[in-house]
């Protein structure tokens, strides 16, 4: 500290008290060099953008003026307080604007997709199909009971195939402890990094092309490959939370393995199982691209998931978005509205779930 | 009590180990065979999805023979006679380039953000909202891509190709460029899918770094920024590259934001902010509907190369997290 009484033993010389840095000392005159810095910045990016560059819109100014106001500051404090002081603010400044900033594309996106979806969504879109939908009719006439029991039915049929999966896979990592448990890891790691498409591509090689048709179901086996390795992998953190005495009483009391996993460790873990579950639903409920080669799309309403093509929200959205009408290309907002409020409502959840948990 | 040395110790006073023999009823191996058997069909999975691709991508590959992987136009009968994936292949890999060089330092920003920064009460929200980011589905991103981003991109896009001319990639190829559905777009919107998946591995791994070294190095006088040079970047240096291997894997398989950004072309250009760019994957998507027969197969068999690059791609990332210092107990 500089503000204490002087040291009584005053020794002369010619140097002066060395002065001590503390770099992380914020006071009255720094939050002024900000203030200072901000508006000369937001002055000169004023003029750049009006007088000089050709830009218009908000986030280039955002972005102009981010950048002029680190550089402004970076020299303001090097006067000041020099070089290493200023290295360290400008950092943090910069590493807390960038990280600030990504909320802004999320916000935009989510603001967008409301602002189109909500104009032209009317109660009807629940219980009516596209087949009465003509070439003529008004925007606000969309049906998409088709495409929700699309969604609805493919989903349903990708968590019954993969979840029971998931967790026999997850139970085999953490409990069983086999023999291939690397290579399963490994792989399980892999599949979640596999193409949405290649998923598609795989069972329509194998699925549609071999006679069986666009169906529903072949939708639902695509979507559970990509269901798959997210299941398992949360499930797999869920198990390892699982404490190891719960374990180890069970096994003393003479139950058998599958007993202790059936009887104690799945259901101390059910919450966690759950919240995988969500999880896994969010992750394909979205999925476009697997859909175009499986499920194929339909105007019309087709509750048998196991023939005939069926469509399904995201990609009766996608279909009608490629359309020249432009009527149709209102109605693929609708669409898209109801799918992100969808996986919105999934992410919430799955959080309180996790937050449930943790607690 | 004194422990005897092991010289001093007789040989015979070593005790055999003692074998033990795991007597398991038939039920637990019926389930033990069971879990194995799920654990394997990932495997199985996998391989079978190679195979299957391979096999009805041959006839493609046959009929082009090496010039499969040299040819840039995609012509397959009845159009024409040649397709290869030399143009798609080279756009997928200048999206996912493109997506990576903006994704990386921002995701490395918010995960310093988060785990050294940001005061308490911010991060879990901040946190979340990062991953809300991986729940949008692609095809938002490419609609609102489309529809709200393109049309805004096409002025920096226009400044960059007039006063940063001298770059390659910036380069104008023609007297009248056509500004918007590029690379460059698509790559934007694919960076703000990797972010999500990118920062989540850096962050797990900067949570990991040994408060000890951080206090080591705030106490010998480092700065904040010193103390995050010095200690987290090194010890996050394979978590940064493989959550970034992560990532390009994401990019890399990214087909509907792509496909409804970009107008195709077949052709290899450096200029990435020109009209036209088309990947393995919107690729595949957008010719499917009308492909059959020769057509059919070559994009399998475009499918299968996608694939077998994902997968190199996805299998490094994981084994450079999990062999570096600081990713050992990360979930990817």
């Amino acid at each position: 500290m500089r503000t204490g009484s002087a040291p009584t033993l005053a020794v002369v010389t010619d140097r002066p008290e060395p002065v001590r840095i503390r770099p992380r000392s914020f006071h009255r005159r720094d939050a002024a060099t900000v203030a200072g810095c901000a508006a000369a910045s937001l002055a000169l990016t004023w003029l750049a953008y009006s007088q000089i560059l050709p830009f218009r819109g908000l986030p280039g100014f955002l972005l102009l003026w981010a950048s002029f106001n680190f550089l402004i500051y970076y020299v303001a404090v090097r006067e000041t307080q020099g070089r290493v002081v200023a290295r360290d603010r400008t950092m943090a400044s910069i590493i807390s604007v960038v990280a600030i900033a990504i909320v802004i594309p999320l916000i935009l996106i989510l603001g967008y997709v409301t602002l189109k979806g909500l104009r032209f969504l009317r109660l009807a879109f629940f219980s009516t199909t596209m087949a009465s939908v003509g070439p003529e009719s008004p925007s606000t006439q969309t049906g998409g009971l088709q495409a929700i029991v699309g969604t609805v039915e493919q989903v349903g049929i990708a968590m019954v195939i993969s979840v029971p999966l998931g967790i026999l896979t997850a139970v085999y990592l953490n409990e069983v402890k086999g023999r291939i448990v690397r290579p399963t890891r490994i792989f399980v790691d892999a599949m979640s990094g596999v193409p949405s498409i290649v998923a598609g591509l795989f069972i329509y090689t194998v699925l549609v092309a071999n006679g069986a048709g666009f169906s529903g179901f072949a939708a639902a086996l695509a979507l559970s490959i990509l269901m798959l390795p997210t299941v398992t992998r949360t499930c797999e953190v869920v198990l390892r939370l699982v404490p190891d005495g719960l374990r180890e009483a069970s096994l003393a009391m003479g139950a058998p393995e599958w007993r202790t996993t059936w009887g104690v460790i799945l259901p101390t873990a059910r919450t966690g199982i759950l919240t995988a579950m969500i999880l896994g639903v969010a992750r394909v409920v979205g999925e476009t691209a697997p859909l175009i080669m499986t499920a194929f799309g339909s105007a019309t309403l087709n509750t048998n998931p196991f023939s005939g093509p069926q469509a399904a929200l995201s990609l009766s959205s996608f279909q009608l978005f490629g359309s020249s009408q432009t009527a149709d290309v209102e109605r693929a907002w609708v669409f898209a509205f109801v799918l992100l409020t969808l996986v919105l409502i999934l992410f919430v959840v799955a959080r309180l779930q996790g937050e449930r948990r943790r607690s | 009590m004194q422990m005897p040395t092991t010289e001093e110790r007789p040989q015979a006073a070593i005790p055999a180990r003692r074998k033990v023999v795991v007597v398991r009823t038939r039920s637990d191996r019926v389930f033990r065979r069971l879990a194995a058997s799920a654990g394997g069909l990932t495997l199985v999975i996998l391989a079978l999805i190679g195979v299957f691709l391979f096999v009805k991508g041959l006839p493609a590959i046959k009929d082009q023979g090496l010039a499969f992987f040299t040819t840039q136009v995609w012509n397959p009968p009845p159009r024409g006679t040649e397709f290869g994936v030399a143009a798609i292949l080279y756009w997928t890999v200048v999206v996912a380039l493109i997506a990576l060089v903006i994704a990386v330092p921002v995701s490395i920003a918010a995960a310093l953000f988060v785990t050294e920064f940001a005061p308490r009460r911010v991060r879990r929200p901040l946190t979340s909202l990062i991953d809300l980011l991986a729940a949008v589905p692609s095809l938002i991103y490419g609609m609102w891509g489309a529809a709200y981003l393109r049309p805004r991109m096409v002025g920096i896009s226009a400044w960059l190709g007039r006063y940063l001319s001298f770059l390659p990639i910036f380069k104008p190829t023609t007297a009248f460029p056509i500004y918007g559905p590029s690379a460059f777009v698509a790559g934007v919107v694919v960076s703000l899918m990797v972010v999500p998946i990118v920062t989540s591995v850096v962050r797990e791994v900067f949570s990991q770094v040994p408060p000890g070294e951080k206090e080591g190095a705030l106490a010998l006088g480092g700065t904040r920024w010193g103390m995050v040079r010095a200690v987290v970047l090194p010890f996050g240096r394979g978590g940064i590259i493989g959550g970034s291997m992560l990532g390009l894997g994401r990019a890399l398989g990214e087909t509907i934001a792509i496909l409804l950004i970009v107008s195709p072309l077949f052709q290899i250009r450096a200029n990435i902010i020109e009209a036209g760019a088309i990947p393995v994957a919107p690729l595949i998507a957008n010719n499917f509907g009308e492909s059959s027969g020769i057509a059919l197969s070559a994009l399998l068999a475009a499918g299968f190369v996608l694939f077998v690059v994902t997968l190199l791609v996805n299998v490094g990332a994981s084994t450079v997290i999990l062999r570096s210092r600081s990713g050992r107990g990360v979930e990817i």
